[in-house]
């Protein structure tokens, strides 16, 4: 019993600061429908503001709360400056470029943040009142946590007195359920972006104040806090506060007891848990069908056969390609069999995210099931490379196929947000089987066949498989298959009246990019001679995106060009600056500033133009 | 034997009743309008045929079969044509690409992994526009089209299938009023030379007196009328649902 109190009322705290960040997260999506990764980096921004003002002034309850409150102010500015100088310039942006916006902020911001405030974790020193504790029950219950339980509905309270309340809030609402209509009414759309945008931020920045007292100032805290965030905000409903808090309580309720019941699968629980609801409830515990946006449908490039041109480059790039191991020596060819890996992992996700229409944000899982599948067939089956190379792609592709069954029901955000889920289930399974995956430490000695231990060799290989791969999906795209794939994208209504069986082609799609990027896994297990969990890691989801994303969703070309400027800019950047991050955030941003469409929809739309002028 | 027979049909949403009891058939080659004032349950009737919506109760047949709550897809394989009020098409493919589509689901060739789709049953599809006046725009990307022109290609692309019944709903909703006969008048000669039963809902009296051979009457879910165009004309009862009874509007 006393047990059950204790998880209780940690569970509760617990829920209170995840629904600190994950209603400023929902509030911001509601309005702006901006999917704001950095709103983890905000959040993070709290913590190191709050560290500095907390440590400055004196220790008494009444200045941490008064520190705490300053703290969201600032963030709150902060937001007001995000939104003014990035977001205002990208409402009518793609979803995904926002996000790709977005996560260039949070490269930044991790960089920021290293260069004002140091590597170090930082902790707040506990003066009496933050370490006393209340008897309840018999049992010592930590007086801070009290405090936190009792925030959450506090907060709670104040958005729905401000949402119902005023005038601000009844617009807020009104622009939550249809923004244009809203717009059309004469109402200021900037100024109340802008305020629920801050509204946003400072809430974040408070949570993470409010994280310091249990924890630290880190720089992990943003990626993992933004997770978290996103499965409450995508379990409660996209939009609605009220499924924000519920789904709070769910999670934070589910981990308390999960982590002392089934501390083995407590990771796996939770994304379990989001998976169930979000196929019984698409659109969230308390969300609504999202209203369709008008206005603003883009016009969808046609996909024509490469030009002429593009074909002379391609071949001439394949030349280049297969003529570097002759010049290049090993650690530029080691880039360059990552480059190439790195272009059939774009290309898989390119399949479906583009053509498609299925984004994912966890496509890490079918590389790093890939990389395992290898690993495991050379350890433990004892099998040669061309069968792990086989294993890869197969282990993958299996796996992608059972989850997809779930995931090609959905659209859009949910769709996204449950392939991160199905990446955390992997990446979790990966990381807690220590007694076969080795956990943390890997998988190592997995090295290529003798025939192939040349780096020369193996590289070329790598080429002859990541070509043929990307070349193959291509193919597709151009066969009826790609066709009927698009044709689902484009218009479900006229593709299922046209006899097609969306669902199937969908899930088709889905299991074919998942064998693809196993197949790159399985290579770059071989490459690198080991596999570890952060092959899963939401990091290398992101690295897909992005290079998708920088390349262009709306041409063929986009994934090839996008993979080989995103890796050539990481590792120029990593020979030349620390700040890594910093300029590669920046560049990101400049680069979905000025070319909405990728660089190779830019560059075709460029070439089309001159053509037709 | 009549293409399509529907019998007592059924649909409520909460506790408004926006089909009850229709009962109608429709013979090959006939041009058959459904007509009603707003929220009659033109819409929901359609969306029961094509098996967008699973009927509450009522048969439907195709050529005898029993279609009732099929899914849309098997509705099409059956033979079932179908254009959308607003225009649902592939927007991000050529005019002809999207007929191609069509065609390519009909011939069961969707599931092909390397053959470019460029070559497959294009002369097909271009003959299919060249029936709607389109042959000339089939390079074109079908996002940017006008919307006339987006009507004719949802009939080339409902055509596509060689069905034995075409479901329009409100084919016309959105033209300028001239191309509106324009294309009911294409809509009817195409059919009546391949035998195609249509069955379109209308808002537009003179294409609807203008090209239907039978009109049924829709008011609050239930059938009030059916005849050709003269009895329509004549009936009291359609009359009063779409003018108002003498008694309320003053009878001036």
């Amino acid at each position: 019993m006393d047990f059950v109190l204790v998880q209780l009322l940690t569970g509760l705290a617990a829920a209170s600061s995840l629904f600190l960040v994950a209603s400023g997260l929902t509030v911001i999506f509601g309005v702006t429908r901006v999917v704001n990764f950095s709103h983890g980096s905000l959040y993070m921004l709290g913590a190191y503001i709050g560290w500095s003002l907390l440590t400055r002034l004196p220790r008494e309850p009444e200045w941490f709360a008064l520190g705490v409150v300053a703290t969201a102010l600032a963030t709150g500015g902060i937001g007001v400056l995000l939104e003014t100088t990035l977001l205002r310039r990208i409402y009518r942006a793609p979803e995904l470029l926002q996000l790709l916006a977005t996560f260039g902020v949070v490269l930044m911001v991790q960089d920021i943040v290293l260069k004002l405030w140091g590597p170090a974790d930082l902790s707040l020193p506990r003066p009496r009142w933050l370490r006393s504790f209340v008897v309840i029950a018999g049992e010592r219950v930590p007086f801070f946590d009290l405090v936190l339980i009792g925030i959450g509905p506090l907060v709670l309270l104040a958005l729905w007195l401000l949402f119902t309340r005023t005038r601000w809030g009844t617009l807020v609402r009104a622009a939550t359920q249809d923004r244009d209509m809203v717009a059309a009414l004469g109402v200021d759309q900037r100024l109340l972006f802008t305020s629920v945008f801050a509204l946003g931020a400072a809430l974040a920045g408070m949570g993470g104040a409010l994280a310091l007292p249990d924890g630290s100032a880190n720089l992990q805290m943003d990626l993992t806090v933004i997770t978290d965030a996103f499965v409450v905000v995508v379990v409660g409903g996209l939009g609605s506060v009220a499924g924000a808090y519920l789904a709070s309580l769910l999670i934070a309720l589910l981990q308390a007891f999960g982590i002392v019941l089934l501390p083995k699968i407590t990771l796996v629980l939770v994304f379990a848990v989001m998976a169930v609801v979000l196929v019984l409830r698409p659109n969230g515990l308390l969300g609504r069908p999202p209203a369709e946006a008008r206005g603003e449908a883009h016009v969808l490039a046609l996909i024509r056969p490469a030009s002429r041109a593009l074909r002379l480059l391609g071949a001439a790039a394949l030349v280049a390609a297969l003529l570097a191991p002759l010049l290049a020596g090993p650690f530029l060819l080691s880039v360059l069999t990552e480059m190439l890996v790195a272009v059939l992992f774009a290309a898989s996700l390119h399949f479906m995210m583009g053509p498609g229409g299925m984004a994912s944000f966890g496509h890490a899982a079918w590389f790093g099931l890939g990389a395992y599948g290898a690993a495991f067939a050379a350890k433990f089956l004892l099998l040669p490379m061309p069968a792990g190379l086989v294993a890869a792609p197969l282990a993958a592709g299996a796996a992608a196929a059972l989850f997809g069954w779930f995931v090609v029901r959905l659209s859009g955000v949910y769709l996204a947000m449950l392939t991160l889920a199905f990446a955390q289930i992997v990446w979790a399974a990966m990381f807690q089987s220590v007694e076969i995956t080795g956990g943390d430490n890997g998988i190592l000695g997995v090295w290529p066949a003798a025939w192939a231990a040349d780096p020369r060799v193996f590289y070329w290989l790598t080429l002859a498989l990541c070509v043929a791969g990307t070349l193959l999906l291509r193919r597709m795209l151009y066969a009826p298959f790609g066709y009927a794939l698009r044709a689902a994208r484009d218009s479900a209504l006229r593709a299922e009246a046209v006899g097609l069986d969306t669902t199937r082609i969908r899930l088709a799609a889905f299991t074919l990019a998942g064998t693809a990027a196993g197949l790159a896994g399985g290579l770059s297990a071989y490459s690198n001679g080991s596999v570890f969990p952060t092959y899963i890691s939401i990091g290398r989801s992101v690295d897909a995106l992005v290079m998708v994303l920088l390349g262009g969703v709306q041409t063929i070309a986009g994934p090839v060009v996008g993979a080989l400027a995103y890796t050539g800019l990481f590792d120029a950047l990593l020979l030349v600056t620390d700040l890594w991050r910093l300029v590669l955030g920046a560049a990101i941003v400049v680069l979905v500033l000025a070319f909405p469409q990728g660089i190779a929809g830019t560059v075709q739309r460029l070439w089309l133009r001159g053509r037709e002028a | 034997m009549s293409v399509l027979a529907v019998a007592d049909l059924h649909k409520s949403f909460g506790g408004v009743r926006a089909v009850s009891g229709v009962s109608f058939a429709v013979a090959p080659g006939e041009m058959l309008a459904l007509i009603g004032p707003n929220g009659a349950g033109k819409s929901t009737c359609f969306n029961m045929l094509n098996g967008q919506l699973r009927p509450d109760g009522g048969r439907i047949a195709l050529d005898g079969q029993d279609i009732t709550g099929l899914a849309p897809r098997r509705v099409w394989r059956r033979g079932v044509g179908r254009t959308f009020q607003i225009t649902a098409t592939f927007a991000s493919m050529t005019v002809r690409e999207n007929v191609q589509v069509a065609l390519l689901s009909h011939h069961r060739r969707i599931w092909r992994f390397w053959q470019p789709t460029s070559a497959l049953f294009a002369a097909e599809a271009d003959a299919l526009l060249d029936q709607v006046g389109m042959e000339a725009q089939a390079d074109r990307a079908a996002g940017v089209l006008a919307y006339g022109d987006l009507k004719r290609l949802e009939l080339a692309v409902a055509l596509a299938n060689a069905p034995r019944l075409l479901l329009m709903d409100e084919p016309t909703a959105g033209m300028a009023p001239a191309e509106r006969v324009a294309l009911m008048q294409l809509t009817r000669d195409l059919t009546r030379r391949q035998h195609i039963a249509v069955l379109f809902t209308e808002h537009d009296m003179d294409v609807v007196f203008g090209v239907a051979d039978r009109i049924l009457v829709l008011n609050r879910g239930e059938l009030i009328a059916e005849g050709d165009a003269a009895a329509i004309r004549a009936d009291a009862r359609v009359r009063a649902v779409y003018l108002g009874s003498g008694a309320t509007s003053g009878g001036h």
